[in-house]
């Protein structure tokens, strides 16, 4: 079973991810549980899954999909999602920036899809802030990845000043 | 020279601990070969038709005669011998083995260099004009700004996993020795109305399978929002650059597209929210760099050394090589040098690791200790004294680098070609030998005059054919190595294409026809200092293509004759 990594915690996951069927056709809804919907799902069916009694709701977005499509209804989700196809697919470290910087998502930011270790440390940079690791990783291997770097140049969500903007308020 | 603060050092140093762990988990069977890949390219390492090859990254061709001597060092204890400087202002090292490459990393480390992102799509090396902080014709100086564009792009969280590869080159003078026309970001420092500095941004321009000229989206970007301006460019390349094709995955495909005009229309929407946040330079930082970059301290000299103008006069050996390898200087009394590494059978860009030390010691007695790699794959001595010429050039014929080819037909751009490389469909050093040997007459050189011979192996133009004024590419044809000839391209300020003029050729007619491309032109240039690019702008490629291939009325004689024959 895949591991969830939140808050440099390994933690056990309690969402479930719906998916996009084998004939591709949209997911039905299970009346009761955690559930990470497409977005497609969310546009289509926004009333009923709001409406659902128990269960807490989340989103994920694919790499390709714009977040300010979301962006006027983030008070929906408990948690948004990020799918990475490969690992290899860079785009979602923009849709993490733009959540967390322009849109002002501050609750759980989780990567999904094709996590390694060796993402983690740009992944958390980029705010996301929860991590669902490949099958057959090493979880707690992958925590030190965490500290992979000491300092980082440019400005991130984790640390929004630039390290030049560091160096001179020290220096002030 | 820049020196590493400790927050550099630091770095670079954590990115070996990095990628030994990598390296070990690789080597362990925990990461798989298709995980393993990104992350030792991201570190120069590629595995190729022999061995692993390491590129290491020489920031904007900037080198100390302590970082070659490392290199040689290198070379010698881990590699064959030698290196390759590439069109790209980096060292390649074709022999490394796997698992040593985290101790040369180390070893790198320790003189303030490393070979982060100089492969991968990432933002890699930013490279410059290699007479950067010399050149008399230089309106800013670009090294400051090519390092805090080093420091923005080393670790950008952001733009690690690019749809492809991705190159910035930075030029500060009026005439552009960096390529910026032919990169996916080009740069022109310039001065504003009150002299203030800003940048030209080109954007979109490349060579491979598809060269396009680059576009100007920007006239004057003012210094302060440089990075917040390439931040927007990069996010709209990330977000919307093509990734379900490598071949059509490159920036230029996308702002061809959009068209450049809705490309800048998105990066400006992008740039609105980034422009004055906390990524705007401030001139604190850029005083910041500007203090730990170590500058020559000049003596003051008189413009024209006599001891100079003297030996000039005395020997032709030396006034051919000045004449070729010699250039101007923005300081009285100084010259730089061009250390040729273009000797006849020797495969372009290659030095030895001897070779690498003996210009480690002339950097160190006559050059401030300090040197450039050109993107031209030559070594540059930046500042000499002019009276100290003539000995400099006593010393470097010594070791076989003072060939006074600088410009010249034997001056070839070259990959490392099909003997190396495992994307290259065919060779290309065994094509520049032959060439070289042809030419090797150094009157008939110069009776040439400037001209710029490139060969790359392959379409991705690692020796930059395109802009050659004759290039030469390596194609496979039904499985044999043939080559495919264009002329008319040019690198610099007018920029342009080569346009192919036929048929390919096997290797053995290589020469031949360039021979004939320079019969074409001796004969239609109208003086000697029309130069052969001039001709074919001014009278096109047909001539040179009937003398190549025979005109119409010659092709059916010889079909004829053919078939009487036959």
């Amino acid at each position: 079973m895949a591991t969830l990594i939140k808050n440099a915690k390994i933690i056990n996951d309690s969402w479930q991810r719906l998916d996009w069927t084998a004939d591709g056709s949209l997911p039905s809804v299970p009346a009761s549980g955690d559930v990470l919907v497409p977005l497609r799902l969310w546009q289509g069916l926004a009333d009923e899954l709001l409406g659902r009694s128990t269960g807490k709701l989340g989103l994920w977005l694919e790499s390709d999909e714009d977040p300010v499509l979301i962006a006027d209804s983030l008070e929906a989700f408990c948690v948004i999602a990020v799918n990475f196809p490969q690992f290899t697919d860079g785009r979602g470290y923009s849709t993490a920036r733009l959540l967390r910087e322009r849109y002002g998502w501050k609750g759980e930011l989780r990567a999904i899809g094709d996590i390694q270790r060796d993402q983690l440390y740009y992944l958390s940079r980029c705010g996301f802030d929860s991590f669902l690791l490949n099958d057959g990783l090493d979880a707690k291997d992958a925590l030190l990845a965490f500290n992979d770097f000491s300092e980082a140049y440019q400005t991130s969500v984790e640390r929004p000043v630039p390290l030049f903007r560091r160096r001179e308020k020290e220096a002030a | 020279m820049y020196l590493y603060d400790e927050i550099d050092q630091r770095l670079v140093d954590e990115r070996v601990a990095q990628f030994r762990g990598q390296t070990r988990r690789f080597l362990a069977g925990e990461l798989s070969e298709d995980n393993f890949r990104p992350l030792r390219l991201q570190n120069g390492l590629y595995i190729q038709r022999f061995a692993p090859m390491l590129r290491v990254a020489i920031p904007y061709g900037l080198l100390s005669s302590r970082q070659l001597r490392a290199l040689a060092h290198i070379a010698r204890k881990w590699d064959r011998g030698y290196g390759h400087f590439s069109t790209r202002q980096n060292i390649q090292y074709n022999w490394p083995k796997l698992e040593d490459v985290p101790e040369i990393l180390a070893h790198l480390a320790s003189v303030q260099m490393h070979a982060i992102q100089t492969s991968g799509n990432c933002i890699r090396n930013t490279t410059s004009d290699h007479f950067a902080g010399i050149a008399p014709d230089e309106i800013v100086d670009p090294l400051v700004w090519c390092e805090l564009i080093r420091q923005w792009s080393t670790f950008h969280p952001e733009f690690a996993f690019l749809p492809r590869k991705f190159k910035i080159a930075v030029s500060g003078a009026e005439q552009d020795r960096a390529a910026i026309q032919v990169h996916d970001i080009g740069l022109q420092a310039v001065r504003g109305a009150n002299n203030e500095i800003g940048f030209r941004v080109l954007v979109g321009g490349g060579l491979g399978r598809t060269p396009i000229i680059g576009t100007v989206i920007r006239d004057f970007l003012p210094w302060p929002h440089l990075l917040t301006y390439l931040d927007a460019i990069l996010r709209v390349y990330n977000r919307f650059g093509r990734r379900d094709n490598k071949y059509k995955a490159r920036i230029k495909i996308l702002v061809k597209e959009l068209t450049p005009e809705e490309f800048r229309k998105q990066v400006d929407a992008e740039w609105a929210h980034l422009k004055d946040g906390p990524g705007k330079l401030t001139a604190a930082e850029v005083s910041r760099i500007e203090t730990r970059f170590t500058r020559p301290q000049y003596q003051s000299l008189d413009a024209l050394s006599v001891q100079y103008t003297q030996a000039l006069a005395r020997e032709r050996g030396f006034a051919n090589w000045a004449g070729r390898n010699v250039h101007p200087h923005k300081v009285p009394g100084y010259a730089a040098v061009t250390l040729s590494l273009k000797k006849t059978g020797i495969p372009p860009g290659d030095a030895t690791a001897d070779q690498m030390d003996a210009v480690a010691d002339l950097a160190d007695r006559y050059s401030f200790g300090e040197l450039r790699v050109s993107h031209e794959q030559n070594l540059v001595l930046s500042d000499v004294r002019q009276s100290d010429l003539h000995a400099l050039w006593l010393e470097a014929k010594l070791l076989g680098l003072a060939t006074p080819n600088i410009g010249l037909i034997t001056n070839i751009i070259a990959c490392p070609g099909g003997d190396f490389c495992s994307l290259a469909n065919a060779k290309s050093i065994p094509v520049a030998e032959a060439i070289q040997r042809r030419f090797d007459d150094l009157d008939y050189q110069h009776d040439i005059g400037e001209l710029d011979l490139n060969i790359s192996g392959c379409m991705n133009s690692c020796g930059h054919h395109h802009v050659g004024h004759i290039g030469i590419l390596g194609v496979d044809k039904q499985g044999a190595e043939f080559y495919q000839i264009s002329i008319g391209g040019s690198q610099g300020n007018a920029a342009s294409l080569g346009k192919v003029i036929g048929p390919s050729f096997a290797q053995d007619e290589v020469p031949d026809v360039i021979e004939k491309l320079i019969e074409t032109y001796l004969k239609h240039r109208d003086s000697e200092s029309e130069k052969f690019i001039d001709v074919v702008r001014r009278i096109g490629v047909t001539p040179f293509k009937e003398h190549v291939y025979g005109n119409p009325d010659q092709k059916r004689e010889n079909h004829q004759r053919q078939l009487a024959a036959a």
